[in-house]
């Protein structure tokens, strides 16, 4: 096959027929049938667009200005990349499916995660091939963004170039027509925001669907003996891709040792390696490419710009906030705010919903008949809704920064700024803002570990976000330093309480450094790969605030959907194991008769107090709890704290008035409650000595430190990962940490004498 | 021959070679750092580590480990 060299002219003009296929919506999701397409004779084939180009080159602002706010969002199955999908309308063709490819500065891809922009625009794995691809380019950024273009015109892409950033580029931009002579593919000037260069857009598209199909074009002639290499591997690509040089050369590039590419077969994977089969041919390869698209784009693309872009407010921006001291002082400044925001701000509306729904709670209680479903209903039901709806203040909020950071172009400064500290932990400087939402709650922190690009990177700073100590710890924290420390002072000045906090701060910190390093270095997919940690610093822009609440919306509703039915289950699970049976022991005080005959209000209520204390003891829960007690024991904990620790896991906080209820203290109890902490003081073991002795309150407050016991972080790790392994993996790893140090703790305080 | 992690600041220069490992210096090409290109250190951050530099009209954060097996010029 040969390689056309400097072609320009676009296929033939025999018309085509859409491809048939499944509808589009498989995926996505997508429901509704469109219009008939003008150009098929099928009435359900609707033309499929997609959208390209690179990251931060105003692709998704494009998108939603085309789409209005009908995307729906879905994901690639078996990874992690989302697909967002929405219907447009197109003059003279109808409707016509959008959906949005993640953002890449090339199609050479090392595993499933990059691979999905090729094989999306290919129609590869299941999805239909688009009949178009828009490529967003940014027009301060030309010679680098055409580089994928190159890429999809070898691919015989029917390319539109949507031009991005127009008003930014100012006299620098490029003279658009003759950008569109020399690359030959039609180029439009858009502004989304202002929906300038829309309907010009919506034309090219269906002219392109009018068009015949796209051939491959290259811009650059190959070597002979990269031809060669070339027709060895066309030979033996697999049966559903197309039969083209720009595969072969796409597999030539991309696979290699240890890729971790889908759909590889055996006998190409056998091929490429046999031809690559030193690095030096290799590398020669990837020179010889890259270095001939460059060189056409310089030659052609380039000189179209007569001058360089304006980047001098963005230059005086960054002279200020990159800036060793000043820089530094605002990045601190910036991030105090958000923190506080998450963590005191976030609080009114927290309280808010909880109090709503336990009023809620309350009126349904009323109407219904008392008895099981009651109970099942507001204990179970309703508590479960609102242990979902409380995480949404703080989510907002956190996606809130982050859509205005990622949008100003800020974020990457974060990055930037933050990457020498990121770096000892494997992981780079994007992973800073979840690291420190983690402090104030894990939920939202492991939703946001979506601004990191690689799905490696994403997964490590999951696993280890949870260990920062968030703000349900505190309650727990609280309950047991102030029960069992002594309220006195260091040395005079600093209080014992007030250490011990700082303490188990610094005490999960560090532990979440060690176990991201770690874990980077035993876990295999969570290795590092040697891959550059470069990020692009884009100019300063300013945010498009409809955008940034759009995608809150999307995030908040893809959390409740997919992990807010986790946690929901799992409350009344839960609900279910602590209220279950509801059979008091036999031969024990008749509770109903004597709370009935209760001279006093205050004797009736501490009796209601027992009664509950027995049922919860009683329960399945209780029972679960007796069977963890031998797990526990060496760490010097008992069964009742095994109770407390099973209802944790609905929340942190819940350990808490769980504890309440076992010490027959009441289920409305929190830390501050004088009752709860007099009778943890008084609470004996079978041999009559104290049980909670000030190392066994350490024990505890470790394991909390440490444990996974927040079933919501659980089920947005599902959500984010689509799968079960890694809740599953985070839960185990988590738990033996928290008992091997608590163990350490408890054993190695009892050997010095501690007890 | 220094590399872009030892050349000043400010001083305008052009990439002559990406040392490395296969996959690692195809990124490194792929984003515009290739033989002939422009380059320019502009700062670098203030941990001292990575380095913003200027290739191809965009600017890009690279770490210094990094930095060091692209090849420049004087």
């Amino acid at each position: 096959m040969s390689i056309p060299s400097e072609s320009t002219t676009d296929g033939e003009p025999a018309t085509l027929a859409p491809a048939a296929r499944a509808s589009a919506g498989d995926v996505g999701g997508q429901v509704s049938s469109g219009k008939r397409n003008v150009r098929g004779s099928n009435n359900d084939v609707r033309p499929l667009v997609a959208i390209a180009g690179n990251p931060n080159a105003g692709k998704t602002t494009l998108f939603n200005a085309l789409t209005g706010r009908r995307a729906k969002v879905g994901n690639y199955p078996g990874i992690t990349v989302e697909r967002r999908q929405a219907e447009i309308e197109v003059d003279g063709v109808g409707s016509v499916d959008l959906v949005d490819i993640p953002g890449t500065y090339s199609l050479v891809a090392h595993s499933a995660d990059e691979q999905i922009a090729l094989e999306t625009m290919l129609g590869l794995r299941g999805a239909a091939k688009p009949d178009a691809v828009i490529f967003c380019v940014d027009a301060t950024q030309l010679t680098r963004g055409w580089y994928l273009v190159l890429q999809a015109q070898e691919l015989g892409l029917r390319v539109i170039v949507a031009l991005t950033m127009m008003d930014e580029a100012g006299p620098a931009a490029p003279d658009v027509k003759a950008l569109s002579a020399v690359a030959g593919c039609p180029v439009v000037a858009v502004h989304a925001a202002r929906a300038i260069g829309l309907d010009d857009l919506r034309g090219e598209i269906r002219a392109a669907l009018d068009r015949g199909e796209a051939r491959p074009v290259w811009k650059w002639t190959a070597s002979e003996s990269l031809k060669r290499r070339l027709q060895t591997v066309s030979e033996v690509l697999p049966e559903s891709w197309p039969k083209i040089d720009a595969m072969a050369l796409w597999a030539l590039m991309s696979i290699d040792d240890d890729d971790e590419l889908l759909g590889i077969s055996d006998k190409l994977r056998r091929t490429v390696s046999e031809q690559n089969d030193d690095t030096g041919a290799a590398k020669a390869i990837d020179d010889e490419v890259v270095e001939s698209r460059y060189r056409w784009i310089d030659e052609h693309v380039a000189v179209l710009v007569t001058r360089p872009p304006d980047r001098r407010l963005t230059d005086r921006i960054d002279s200020i906030l990159l800036h060793r001291v000043a820089g530094f002082a605002v990045f601190v400044g910036i991030m105090f705010v958000m923190f506080q925001a998450l963590f005191a701000w976030a609080d009114p509306a927290i309280v808010l919903i909880e109090d709503l729904f336990a009023w809620f709670g309350e009126q349904v209680s009323a109407v219904l008949p008392p008895g099981i479903f009651n109970d099942f209903i507001t204990d179970g039901v309703i508590a479960g809704f609102g242990s979902v709806m409380v995480f949404l203040p703080q989510i907002l909020l956190l996606f809130f920064f982050i859509g205005i950071m990622e949008d100003t172009g800020y974020l990457a400064r974060v990055a930037y700024l933050m990457d020498r500290i990121m770096k000892s932990m494997n992981l780079h400087g994007r992973a800073f803002v979840p690291m420190l939402s983690g402090f104030a709650c894990a939920v939202p922190a492991v939703m946001a570990t979506r601004t990191m690009e690689r799905r490696r990177d994403r997964l490590l700073t999951m696993l280890v976000v949870p260990l920062m100590t968030c703000s349900a710890r505190l309650p727990v924290y609280t309950l047991i330093i102030a029960s069992l420390f002594p309220a006195g002072h260091v040395l005079g000045i600093f209080p014992v309480q007030g250490l011990l906090m700082v303490f188990m701060y610094l005490f999960s910190t560090t532990t979440a450094l060690g176990a991201a390093w770690v874990l980077s270095r035993v876990v295999r997919p969570l290795k590092a790969k040697r891959l550059p940690f470069v990020i692009e610093l884009p100019p300063y822009r300013r945010p498009r605030i409809r955008d940034v609440l759009r995608m809150m919306w999307e995030r908040s509703r893809l959390f409740l959907s997919e992990a807010g039915t986790v946690i929901l289950g799992c409350t009344i699970i839960l609900w279910f194991l602590l209220s279950f049976p509801r059979t008091l022991p036999a031969g024990g005080p008749d509770y109903d008769r004597l709370i009935a005959e209760a001279p006093t209000a205050e004797i009736a209520q501490t009796l209601e107090r027992d009664k509950e204390g027995e049922l919860l003891r009683r329960s399945y829960g209780g029972r679960l709890g007796r069977i963890l007690e031998p797990a526990i024991e060496p760490l010097g904990f008992d069964w009742k704290i095994g109770v407390g620790l099973i209802g944790a896991f609905a929340a942190r906080e819940v350990f808490v008035s769980t504890m309440g209820v076992v010490y027959s203290a009441g289920a409305d109890t929190d830390e501050t409650s004088a009752t709860l902490r007099q009778r943890i003081r008084e609470e004996m073991r079978a041999d009559g000595t104290r049980l909670y002795t000030p190392l066994v309150g350490l024990s505890l407050m470790v394991f909390f430190a440490l444990a996974c016991q927040c079933m919501s972080t659980l089920a947005v790790v599902k959500r984010e990962t689509q799968g079960y392994r890694w809740p599953l993996f985070m839960f185990a790893y988590m738990t033996a940490l928290a008992w091997l140090m608590s163990f350490l703790v408890f054993q190695g305080g009892r050997l010095l004498g501690f007890a | 021959m220094k590399s872009l992690a030892e050349i000043p600041h400010h001083q305008l220069t052009e990439v002559t070679r990406v040392e490395g490992s296969r996959r690692f210096r195809r990124r490194l090409l792929e984003m515009g750092l290739t033989p002939g290109a422009s380059v320019k250190v502009l700062n670098v951050a203030p941990l001292g580590d990575p380095l913003e530099i200027e290739v191809r009209q965009s600017r890009l954060s690279i770490r210094r480990s990094e930095a060091k097996q692209v090849e420049v010029r004087g």
